[in-house]
C-alpha cells in the first residue's frame, strides 16, 4: 500500500539561506510545508541584561552587534532615547553627521539584502554587485570612524568623530554616483522573468495582519501603509528634507523588492540634500557632563531602522547606568509572522519569503 | 596498430576529458569572476593554471567518510553509477571526420539512452546518504531528469526528421551547407532550454539549490566520491556541448567554406562557445522553483517541441524550402 | 588619573536633581490623559485605572497603570473601542522594580498617530498576567521573551516556553535577584 508521511525537516541553524543562526523546525509533505517553526536564540548574548551594568556610553558599542548590518541606526536609537531623557541638545553639525551615516548605512544595509536574498533566489551575481557598492560605503565609515562594521560612531550629546576634510565631498560623489548603479540593478534584476515568477503574488499578507503582527518597515509599508517614523515620528532633522516613503499594494515579495529599492532612493536623496546643507563648521558634541546622570524616568523612543521600527525603552533611577534598558528590535518582531506565511508553502518558497522578511540575527537574538 | 589504438585510444580520451574538466572548472571560475567584477582563481600557479589540480588534489587524499546510517553498498555505487554514462556516451560521437570512436547508426538514441542512467545514480546517492536534504535533492533531480528529457529528445526530432538518420556522422555530413541552427531554431531553442535543464545548471540548478536544500544530492559526499559527482556533471557539460555543436551547429565543418582551418578546430570553437554561453546564463540567472519547473517542461516546452516536429514535417514538403529540410 | 581623582569629591550633580522637585508646566495632553481615565473608569470601575500621569520628557505620553483583573478588557477596549484605536504594539517590556514587576506595553494608533504606555503592576512571587496573544499576535514572542528573562507567567498563552536561553536554564536573569551562575562574568 502506498502511504504518504510527513518528514520533520530541521532547517538550520546551520543553513546558507537562514541568515546567521535561525533554526526552522519545517514539517514538510514532500515539498510542500505543512508548518513551520522558528527557533530563535543561539546568538542570545543578553545585552539587555549587560546593559544594567554598563554606563550609557559604554553601552553603545554593544548596540552595534545587534543588528550589525545598519549599526549606526542602532547607534542612534541607544543615544536618541538617553539624549531625550537627559533634554539634551544637539549641535546641527553632529545631527547632520548622523543624518548621513545613517541614511548611507541603510543604503549600505538594503544593498546586502538585496544581494543576499537574490543569492537565496539562486542569482549569484547581484550579489557581488551589491557588495562591490556597498564597500564604498565602509570605505567611507572606515574613514570617518575607524571602523567598517561596527562603528561606535555616536555618543550622547553628539558624534564622536568630525568629518575628515574632504569626505563630504567623496559622500556627494558616491551619492552620484550610487543613483546611477541602482539603474544598473534595474536592468539586472527588476524585469528578469524568472525573478519575477519566483517573487510576484508570494507571500503575502493584508495590512490588519500585518498590523497586528506589529510588523515595521518595508515590511508594514509594502501592504500599502506609509507609515515611517522619520515623517510621522520625526527625530533628528528629518523634517528639514524632502523625501517620499515608498508603499507597495498587496504586500507581496516583488512588491517588498520594488519598496527597499526605492528606499535606497529616497535614502541618497537624503543624503544629497544633507550633504548640499551641511554647516561648514560648527562642534560635534554638545554640553554633556563627564559622567552621563540620566535623571528618573522612563523613555521609549522608536526609530526608523532600514528593518523597521527600532526602539529604546529606557528605565532610568538617576544613576550613570540604567535601571532597565530594552530594545525593540524589528527583526524581532517581523519574525513572528513567518509560521503564518510559510504555511502551506513550497519548499523554495521558503527561501524567498524568510529572505523577503530581512532578518539579521544579531537582532533577533538581542 | 588498430588493436593498440582501441585500446589506447579511450584512455587517451579519458585523459583528454579530464583536462578539459580541470580547466573547465577554472574557465567556469575564471569568466563568472569576470562577469561578477571580480578576478576569480589566481594564487596557486601562473594565473590559477594550478587550482583545481589542487582541489582535486584536496578531495583524492581527503578522508572518505560515510554516514553511519547509509546504505554503505548504495552510497559507494551511486558515484560510479552517475560518471560512468556520462564518459560512455563520448562513444558515439563525432569530433571530427576522423576522430570517433563508433560510428553506430543510433548515435543519438544511445546518447539519450545512455545519459538518462546518470539520473538513477544521482537518485541513489540521494537515497543512500540517509539525509533528508539529499533525499528531497534526488527527487527533485529524478523529477527534473525525467521531465526535460522528453523535451529534448522531441526537439532534436526536427533534425533526424530532415536528415532521415539517426547516426551523428550523416548528421553533420547534412550540415554542410545549412547548419541546422536556422532550419530548426525552434528545435534549437528548445533543445538549449532542456539540455542546461539535463546539466542541472543554473537556473534549473534545483537538485543541488545551495540557498534551499545546501547541496542537494551529494551533501553527505566529500573526497573522491563527491569527486566523482563533481567530473560526471563537467563530463556531461562537454558531452552535451559537443551534442549541440554536432546537431546544431554543423559540427566540425567549417562556416562561410573557411576551411583554412582543420575541422577539429572549428569543432572547438562551436563547442567553447556552447560552454561559455552555460557560463554565462550561470551567471546572470536567479533560480526556477519546482511546479514552475515542471509547468515549463510540460506546458510549454513540449507543445513547443511537438509543433517543431509538425512544422518540420509540413516545411519538408515546400518546394523551395524543402532543400533545407 | 589625577583628573579623575580630583572629580569625586566635586561631584557638581545637582543639575540633575533640581529639575524634579520643580512642578513641570502642565502637559498639553493633560486633557486627553483625563478623558481617557475617565473613560476607563467609566467602563471598567475605578479600581481599574490605579494611576494615569504624563510622561513629559518622552514627548507628554499618557501613561495609564492598569489593574490586573483589567488588564485583557482595557487592551481590548483600547484596541477595538477606543475613539482614537490603538490597535499597534509598539513595544512591550517588562521591568523589574525590586519592589514589584511592572510590565509596559507601548501602544501605538497608526490611524491618529498617538501612542500611549499602559502598565501593569505585579508581585514577584505571583507574577502571572492573562496572555494577550489572542489580542496582539505580536505580543506572543514579547511574552515569551518576558517568561524566559523576567519570570512572568503568561496565562493562556499558547506555547509559554523559553525563546532565548536554552530550556534547561535556571533562573530568569534580568530580575534584580538573579544570580549568575559565574561569578567571574
Amino acid at each position: 500500500m502506498i502511504r504518504t508521511e510527513e518528514m520533520l525537516l530541521n532547517v538550520g541553524p546551520q543553513h546558507p539561506s537562514t541568515h546567521g543562526v535561525l533554526r526552522l523546525l519545517v514539517k514538510v509533505d514532500g515539498e510542500r510545508i505543512v508548518e513551520a517553526e522558528p527557533v530563535i536564540g543561539y546568538l542570545h548574548r543578553g545585552t539587555e541584561k549587560l546593559a544594567e551594568d554598563l554606563s550609557y556610553t559604554q553601552i553603545i558599542p554593544y548596540t552595534d552587534r545587534m543588528d550589525y548590518l545598519s549599526a549606526m541606526t542602532n547607534n542612534y536609537a541607544i543615544v536618541h532615547a538617553t539624549e531625550k531623557l537627559m533634554g539634551l541638545e544637539i549641535p546641527e553639525r553632529a545631527e547632520f553627521l548622523r543624518v548621513i551615516v545613517m541614511e548611507l548605512n541603510r543604503v549600505a544595509s538594503h544593498l546586502v539584502w538585496m544581494g543576499t536574498y537574490l543569492l537565496d533566489i539562486g542569482a549569484m551575481s547581484p550579489f557581488l554587485y551589491a557588495f562591490r557598492d556597498r564597500e564604498q560605503i565602509l570605505d567611507l565609515f572606515n574613514e570617518l570612524c575607524g571602523a567598517r562594521l561596527t562603528y561606535n560612531y555616536m555618543r550622547v550629546g553628539g558624534v564622536k568623530w568630525d568629518a575628515p576634510a574632504g569626505w563630504i565631498k567623496k559622500v556627494e560623489q558616491f551619492t552620484t554616483y550610487m543613483q546611477k548603479q541602482i539603474k544598473e540593478y534595474h536592468d539586472l534584476v527588476t524585469g528578469n522573468e524568472i525573478f519575477i515568477g519566483r517573487t510576484k503574488g508570494i507571500g503575502s499578507y493584508d495590512q490588519q495582519t500585518a498590523i497586528r503582527y506589529a510588523l515595521s518597515g518595508a515590511n508594514l509599508r509594502v501592504t500599502g501603509l506609509n507609515w515611517d517614523l522619520r515623517k510621522d515620528a520625526p527625530y533628528s532633522i528629518y523634517e528639514r528634507f524632502a523625501f517620499e516613503v515608498p508603499v507597495g499594494e498587496d504586500g507581496d515579495l516583488y512588491q517588498k523588492y520594488l519598496c527597499r529599492m526605492k528606499e535606497i532612493d529616497e535614502s541618497l536623496k537624503i543624503v544629497a540634500q544633507a550633504v548640499g546643507e551641511f554647516p561648514s563648521e560648527g562642534k560635534i558634541m554638545g554640553k554633556v557632563p563627564r559622567v552621563l546622570r540620566v535623571p528618573e524616568g522612563e523613555v521609549y523612543v522608536g526609530i526608523e531602522s532600514p528593518r523597521g521600527e527600532l526602539g529604546c525603552h529606557i528605565v532610568s533611577k538617576g544613576k550613570d547606568k540604567p535601571w532597565r534598558l530594552k530594545f525593540r528590535r524589528p527583526s524581532f518582531y517581523n519574525l513572528q509572522i513567518l509560521p503564518i506565511l510559510l504555511k502551506d508553502e513550497n519548499l523554495s518558497n521558503l527561501v524567498a519569503i524568510l529572505g523577503g522578511i530581512d532578518i539579521v540575527l544579531g537582532e533577533v537574538d538581542g | 596498430m588498430d588493436t593498440l589504438l582501441l585500446y589506447l585510444g579511450p584512455v587517451i580520451l579519458l585523459l583528454i576529458v579530464l583536462g578539459f574538466v580541470t580547466y573547465a572548472i577554472l574557465a567556469e571560475r575564471k569568466v563568472i569572476g569576470w562577469i561578477q567584477g571580480r578576478i576569480g582563481p589566481n594564487q596557486v600557479g601562473p594565473w590559477g593554471l594550478l587550482q583545481t589540480v589542487a582541489d582535486i588534489l584536496k578531495l583524492l587524499i581527503k578522508e572518505d567518510t560515510i554516514p553511519k546510517n547509509a546504505d554503505r553498498t548504495l552510497f559507494k555505487l551511486s558515484p560510479i553509477l552517475a560518471f560512468v554514462p556520462s564518459f560512455a556516451v563520448l562513444a558515439v560521437m563525432p569530433f571530427s571526420a576522423q576522430i570517433q570512436f563508433a560510428n553506430i547508426g543510433v548515435g543519438l538514441l544511445y546518447y539519450m539512452a545512455v545519459s538518462s542512467i546518470t539520473t538513477i545514480g544521482i537518485l541513489v546517492g540521494g537515497w543512500a546518504s540517509n539525509n533528508k536534504y539529499a533525499l528531497l535533492g534526488g527527487m527533485r533531480s529524478a523529477a527534473q531528469m525525467i521531465s526535460y528529457e522528453i523535451p529534448l529528445v522531441l526537439s532534436v526530432v526536427g533534425v533526424v526528421l530532415t536528415v532521415g538518420s539517426l547516426n551523428l556522422n550523416e548528421i553533420v555530413a547534412a550540415q554542410q551547407k545549412t547548419w541546422f541552427i536556422f532550419p530548426q531554431i525552434i528545435g534549437f531553442i528548445v533543445f538549449i532550454i532542456a539540455s542546461v535543464s539535463e546539466l542541472n545548471r543554473t537556473p534549473f540548478d534545483l537538485p543541488e539549490a545551495e540557498s534551499e536544500l545546501v547541496a542537494g544530492y551529494h551533501v553527505e559526499y566529500s573526497g573522491f566520491r563527491f569527486a566523482f559527482f563533481m567530473l560526471a556533471e563537467y563530463v556531461y557539460i562537454f558531452a552535451m556541448s559537443s551534442l549541440t555543436t554536432v546537431l546544431f551547429l554543423g559540427g566540425w565543418n567549417a562556416p562561410f567554406g573557411w576551411t583554412f582551418l582543420p575541422g577539429i578546430l572549428w569543432f572547438i570553437i562551436k563547442f567553447s562557445l556552447v560552454v561559455f554561453f552555460l557560463y554565462w546564463v550561470r551567471a546572470t540567472m536567479p533560480r526556477i522553483r519546482v511546479d514552475q519547473l515542471m509547468q515549463f517542461a510540460w506546458k510549454v516546452l513540449l507543445p513547443v517541441a511537438l509543433a517543431n516536429i509538425v512544422l518540420t514535417a509540413l516545411l519538408k514538403e515546400v518546394p523551395f524550402l524543402a532543400h533545407y529540410y | 588619573m589625577s583628573e579623575e581623582e580630583k572629580k569625586p569629591p566635586v561631584r557638581p550633580k545637582p543639575a540633575a536633581k533640581k529639575p524634579e522637585p520643580k512642578p513641570l508646566p502642565p502637559s498639553p495632553k493633560q486633557p486627553v490623559m483625563d478623558a481617557l481615565a475617565t473613560t476607563l473608569k467609566e467602563k471598567f470601575g475605578e479600581s481599574a485605572v490605579m494611576e494615569g500621569y504624563i510622561n513629559q520628557p518622552n514627548d507628554h505620553l499618557c501613561t495609564l497603570i492598569i489593574s490586573r483583573e483589567n488588564w485583557l478588557p482595557v487592551l481590548q477596549f483600547l484596541r477595538d473601542e477606543h475613539s482614537t484605536p490603538f490597535d499597534y504594539l509598539q513595544n512591550a517590556s517588562a521591568i523589574d522594580y525590586e519592589t514589584h514587576l511592572e510590565v509596559v506595553f507601548h501602544l501605538h494608533s497608526l490611524e491618529k498617530k498617538e501612542m500611549i504606555a499602559v502598565k501593569v503592576r505585579l508581585d514577584h512571587e505571583n507574577a502571572e498576567l492573562p496572555s494577550s496573544t489572542a489580542l496582539f499576535p505580536a505580543a506572543n514572542w514579547n511574552e515569551r521573551e518576558m517568561f524566559d528573562l523576567m519570570g512572568i507567567t503568561f496565562t493562556g498563552h499558547p506555547d509559554l516556553k523559553r525563546i532565548l536561553l536554552p530550556d534547561d536554564w535556571v533562573g530568569h536573569p534580568l530580575r534584580k535577584d538573579y544570580v549568575a551562575f559565574d561569578k567571574e562574568v
